[in-house]
């Protein structure tokens, strides 16, 4: 079997907020408390979940924005959590990061050719400024902006033109992998549809991984081929795109699915209005995370953590219904669409 | 007669650059109890339409012209202490950010509390008695101690209940939400468009709803106008406009939404995207305002601005070639 460009084990990632240096009871934010999946070459694999859920951590932990609280963090067979300054430099080169934000994610002060050419010459792409050069332009070319726009700053373009720009700074290190944290979230519907548009074009000329990290189900559904849901800090299921979407295991997926709103009036559906709001990451319940917002929740539940398990499809879910006959379990029914 | 007839309304901004026509030209009306969605991308000016019916520009830079009858009366008329007496009262207003929008000092009831003592002249008490009432409308649970607490103290869906608690206390007979949903996560998104939609039969106020999101607009709304460059290109009962617009840019903007599900049925792996930008506002625009992104333009669009004419009953949009193109579909 072939090695997965990117593995992630058992990541955690703890802040503390209280408490230490004079004494007091130290009490943590749970950011991502224990995460594994994987992501193969040529890939996308999308990460979703709400506010709060974790999914930006777990995507900075793989760039190695911070160090990690523990678990290990696996590029290509070489772990990367607890790599030294040397392997980092061509770690970096190999992971790229497309931000949410294009109006605060570039200098306001670089041309975009000086945007571009940097990680050329940080990571020793080419020799001659000439070459730098071609690059850039190939690079220009490549997200569909003039080539005459390099000499201009980041405030002459709109949203989406510094999205693409942002899109090119990624791509100029020649990576295998992209983190695109909420990338198209920031833009408006018309130039949301072209950059998602690029993304999976350039994703098939170069044989890219994302790592695309959303809130938007219908963007992730359109985009992706594998997608893992996140709540509280903890995956609750993975899956492939068919299998998730046409019959999630998870309540909590289910009830994420129905509450997206449709672009089809009247259209009659299942709808699941969960009640209440996510628990603090600070206190997380006990058991379950899910228990105290699940319409099925049982006395299990509250007490016993879920493991992820798998069922036909390469289709993961940590979920204690998993463990009724299949009878009795309610999530084993398609969705009703 | 409608309770609300805007005609003709402008809003133009004096800038550095040139004077921005935000609004430029745009008429509609909304019915009693009626939902009507204001859809666009940023910077269309749905926003500023919905700010100055409230008269909530300011003016300088800003300069508001045209009509905004509501029951009969031209806000743009009033006096300012006459507008006071509506704003809040007869007309009031969800905005976006519900961290920003309430006053971080004062408790959650004071501010509930603030408009019935206002508008409705009660004392403390029955105030704050009318506002755990209302926070038991919005479904907030244990209201007697809620109604003492800081906004900061409340999660981003509790603080947007707040806001439409607020908003509804003195029972206005028109509801402006502005992109009330847009900073909620989806599953919190689905309990405020539920209450929207309980509160709205039971209040049975009138809501003008300002939204990028076509799903929420498919969700909620019963008539919907479409702005693109501050003007209004087509306007329709809901379910007509989705399944069956006339302006290219309508079509546009439902192309390139992914629908959830898309992957089951196996459709095209491509989004419609609608090449270019919007055209800037600062300089005048010679013929259609989106000829320069339209696939079907011509050199007629180019040069003539298309008027707003009925293609279908209650179906109006502004393109020259709108009919043509449904009857061939």
């Amino acid at each position: 079997m072939t090695r997965p460009l990117l593995e992630v084990n058992d990541l955690k990632k703890h802040y503390r907020i209280a408490g230490g240096l004079f004494g007091g009871k130290p009490s943590y934010v749970y950011a991502v408390d224990g995460v594994s999946f994987e992501v193969a070459r040529g890939e996308t694999l999308s990460l979703v979940g709400e506010s709060g859920c974790g999914k930006s951590t777990v995507g900075r932990a793989v760039l190695r924005l911070f160090d990690i609280t523990s678990g290990q963090v696996v590029l290509d067979g070489q772990r990367m959590d607890d790599a030294s300054k040397d392997t980092l430099q061509t770690f970096r080169r190999r992971v790229q990061v497309v931000f949410q934000d294009p109006f605060s994610s570039l200098n306001p002060r670089m041309k975009v050719r000086d945007i571009l050419a940097e990680p050329i010459r940080n990571f020793g792409l080419a020799r001659s400024s000439a070459e730098v050069d071609e690059r850039v332009n190939k690079l220009m070319d490549l997200v569909g902006l003039p080539r005459e726009a390099v000499k201009r700053l980041p405030h002459q373009f709109s949203g989406g033109q510094r999205q693409r720009i942002c899109i090119a700074r990624a791509l100029a290190a020649e990576p295998e992998l992209i983190v695109c944290d909420e990338a198209v979230s920031a833009l408006d519907v018309s130039v949301k549809a072209q950059i998602v548009n690029l993304l999976q074009d350039l994703q098939r000329e170069l044989g890219l991984a994302l790592l695309f990290i959303s809130h938007d189900l219908a963007i992730v559904e359109h985009m992706t081929h594998r997608v893992a849901v996140m709540y509280l800090g903890k995956l609750v299921e993975v899956a492939p795109k068919r299998e998730l979407f046409a019959a999630p295991r998870h309540p909590y997926t289910r009830a994420l699915l129905s509450a997206v709103p449709l672009p089809e009036p009247g259209a009659q559906r299942e709808r699941i209005i969960l009640k209440g709001d996510v628990p603090s990451p600070v206190n997380p319940p006990k058991g379950c995370r899910f228990h105290t917002r699940c319409p099925h929740a049982f006395e299990r539940c509250r007490v016993e953590e879920p493991e992820l398990k798998i069922a036909p499809g390469d289709h993961w879910s940590a979920c204690h219904l998993n463990d009724l006959p299949l009878a009795e379990n309610p999530m084993v029914t398609p969705l009703a669409s | 007669m409608a309770l609300l007839e805007v005609e003709n309304l402008q809003v133009h901004f004096r800038t550095p650059v040139g004077v921005n026509r935000a609004v430029d030209g745009v008429s509609f009306h909304v019915e009693e109890g009626e939902t009507l969605a204001i859809v666009g991308e940023s910077g269309c000016g749905k926003s500023v339409t919905s700010m100055s019916m409230l008269r909530l520009i300011p003016e300088p830079p800003g300069k508001i012209a045209g009509q905004v009858r509501f029951a009969g009366r031209d806000l743009l008329k009033l006096s300012d202490k006459e507008m006071r007496a509506i704003r809040g009262n007869d007309i009031s207003m969800i905005f976006q950010e519900p961290m920003t929008s309430l006053n971080p000092v004062l408790t959650v009831g004071r501010q509930i509390g603030e408009t019935l003592r206002l508008h409705q002249g009660l004392d403390a008490a029955a105030a704050e008695a009318k506002a755990v009432e209302m926070l038991t409308l919005v479904g907030i649970p244990a209201p007697e101690r809620r109604v003492k607490e800081y906004p900061h103290q409340l999660s981003g869906g509790m603080r947007q209940r707040v806001m439409i608690a607020i908003a509804l206390a003195c029972n206005p007979k028109l509801l402006i939400a502005d992109e009330p949903t847009t900073a909620l996560d989806v599953t919190i998104q689905a309990q405020i468009l539920d209450l929207m939609r309980d509160l709205k039969h039971r209040v049975g106020a009138a809501i003008v709803l300002i939204t990028h999101d076509l799903g929420v607009v498919a969700e909620v709304a019963e008539r919907v106008m479409v702005m693109y460059a501050g003007r209004k290109v087509e306007e329709a009962p809901v379910r007509e406009l989705f399944s069956n617009p006339r302006h290219p840019y309508t079509q546009g903007l439902l192309g390139a939404v992914p629908k959830l599900g898309s992957s089951l049925s196996g459709e095209s792996t491509r989004l419609a995207e609608i090449p270019g930008q919007v055209p800037s506002l600062t300089k005048p625009i010679q013929g259609c305002v989106f000829a320069g992104r339209c696939a079907i333009a011509t050199d007629v669009c180019r040069t003539w601005a298309p008027a707003l004419e009925m293609k279908a009953p209650r179906h109006v949009a502004a393109c020259h070639y709108a009919l043509k193109e449904a009857v061939a579909a």
